[in-house]
């Protein structure tokens, strides 16, 4: 069963996610990679604004290839999270509702997604052409001078996704090959 | 002596890049559908689905197969009766490079200084080119477009020699395991074994452009790779690292002379699109 979710992702909504959830998400989220969560981090160290809210947002970590004439986004698949882990427990103490990536996380990330009920999902790497697909419109809304690693906002549409780490801790990438293992020993 | 104009290079270099970068060789296409049918993790097969599906979205929209175009690697086996006019074989092959991530709308992905400036070069360039002369008078270009995410993830072993067979087994498995959802798997594993420091990771970034099926031609070698795939695949790891049947597609192993001392592993790891081409001028 797929569950479709709408974003920004409200606490009663991610809170029920289990790792394994197989779902979809519809509405909007930011991208931001290596060089913008660097600057997100300063900004926060200068105590000036972020370009987007945090409450409850998603962000996907994605570097899209450029869009060519006529389509919204270029190839738009995840790049690896244990980049970010760094950056992560910061955004999610001020209300950053759930990530988009692909890849482990440090316990520092998972011990603050149980703190603060934070989801973290997984698209699938190198379904880039695929996934573009989901993207309805993108709008570069900071650090243009960054390229592909500007923010980006995006308005998607039933976007395919799982549920690697939830709120609770549990994470898809011990569980799951844990019982294919059981099964292949049965 | 046969004169070949750099222009003819520069012309393969763009073909091949854009090529592979927007279509998936048949024989990891057929391996991919594989993988699909003998999964039987709802989750895995939602996966395989998606990487099976986004070969017909890449081929219908004209866009790129993963984000992630790549380092822009090319071995250049030049025939030494070759002589090459009209300007220098290097830049022809950036140009190449430049024209195809240009023309083909592929992200630029290349910063010129990896430590303190990290500004993007705007064209994919420098290219990373190994060049390698052989008798003759025809120049071989295999390109191949190497994402980060999975070179991130390829390993050097200085193991020494008495970790025989085994050690090199574990290399290759801990590479793999180590690497888990990392790198995109199923993965296709290259192995590099002897030469030195630096030619045993040439060896192993080769060795990943072996079409799959295609075993080393020496049994001893051959049967190394077939024990190194079953192992990697007991992990169970599977296809996004969240368990499954397929963790590795391929192990292709090269080897070379070492010294009496060593036994250099290399373990480069590619993500499920590796992409790849080879031609011949």
């Amino acid at each position: 069963m797929i569950r479709d979710l709408t974003l920004p992702l409200h606490k009663p909504a991610a809170l029920p996610l289990r790792a394994g959830d197989l779902v979809t998400l519809s509405g909007v989220l930011y991208t931001a990679r290596d060089a913008a969560h660097k600057r997100l981090i300063n900004l926060l160290r200068e105590g000036k604004p972020l370009p987007f809210p945090l409450k409850d947002q998603v962000i996907y970590y994605v570097g899209p290839s450029p869009a060519p004439a006529g389509l919204p986004i270029g190839s738009a698949g995840p790049t690896t999270s244990y980049r970010m882990d760094s950056y992560t427990p910061e955004l999610l103490s001020l209300g950053l509702g759930g990530m988009i990536g692909k890849g482990r996380r440090s316990p520092e990330v998972i011990e603050a997604m149980r703190r603060y009920g934070a989801v973290y999902f997984g698209a699938t790497g190198g379904a880039a052409a695929l996934l573009a697909r989901s993207v309805l419109s993108c709008e570069v809304i900071a650090f243009p001078d960054l390229g592909p690693e500007a923010v980006r906002r995006l308005t998607v549409e039933r976007f395919p996704a799982i549920v690697l780490i939830d709120s609770m801790g549990n994470n898809l990438y011990e569980i799951g090959p844990a019982a294919c293992t059981r099964r292949a020993e049965r | 002596m046969r004169e070949l104009p750099v222009t003819d290079v520069q012309a393969a270099v763009r073909g091949l890049f854009l090529q592979i970068n927007r279509r998936v060789s048949p024989d990891i296409e057929a391996a991919m559908r594989r993988a699909l049918e003998r999964e039987t993790s709802p989750a895995a097969r939602y996966v395989l689905t998606q990487l099976t599906d986004n070969y017909a979205a890449a081929a219908e929209t004209g866009l790129p197969l993963c984000q992630d175009t790549g380092m822009a690697v090319c071995f250049l086996t030049v025939g030494q009766d070759v002589h090459f006019t009209g300007g220098s074989l290097t830049q022809a092959v950036e140009q190449g490079v430049r024209d195809a991530y240009i023309e083909g709308c592929f992200r630029k992905s290349i910063v010129s200084d990896p430590l303190f400036d990290r500004v993007n070069t705007g064209d994919n360039t420098p290219a990373v080119i190994h060049l390698s002369l052989v008798p003759g008078e025809s120049v071989r270009i295999l390109a191949m477009a190497k994402g980060f995410g999975s070179e991130n993830m390829s390993r050097v072993f200085m193991l020494p020699p008495a970790a025989g067979e085994e050690g090199v087994l574990d290399a290759v498995v801990t590479a793999v395991r180590e690497a888990g959802p990392n790198p995109c798997p199923p993965v296709i594993v290259g192995v590099g074994i002897g030469g030195d420091f630096e030619t045993a990771p040439l060896m192993a970034k080769r060795a990943t452009a072996r079409p799959i099926g295609v075993h080393h031609p020496d049994a001893r070698y051959a049967a190394l790779e077939e024990k190194a795939l079953e192992r990697i695949n007991r992990s169970m790891i599977g296809a996004a690292g969240i368990g499954g049947l397929t963790t590795a597609l391929w192990v292709s192993a090269e080897y070379a002379p070492t010294h009496i001392a060593g036994m250099p592993v290399a373990v480069c790891i590619c993500c499920h699109a590796s992409r790849h081409a080879e031609t011949v001028l």
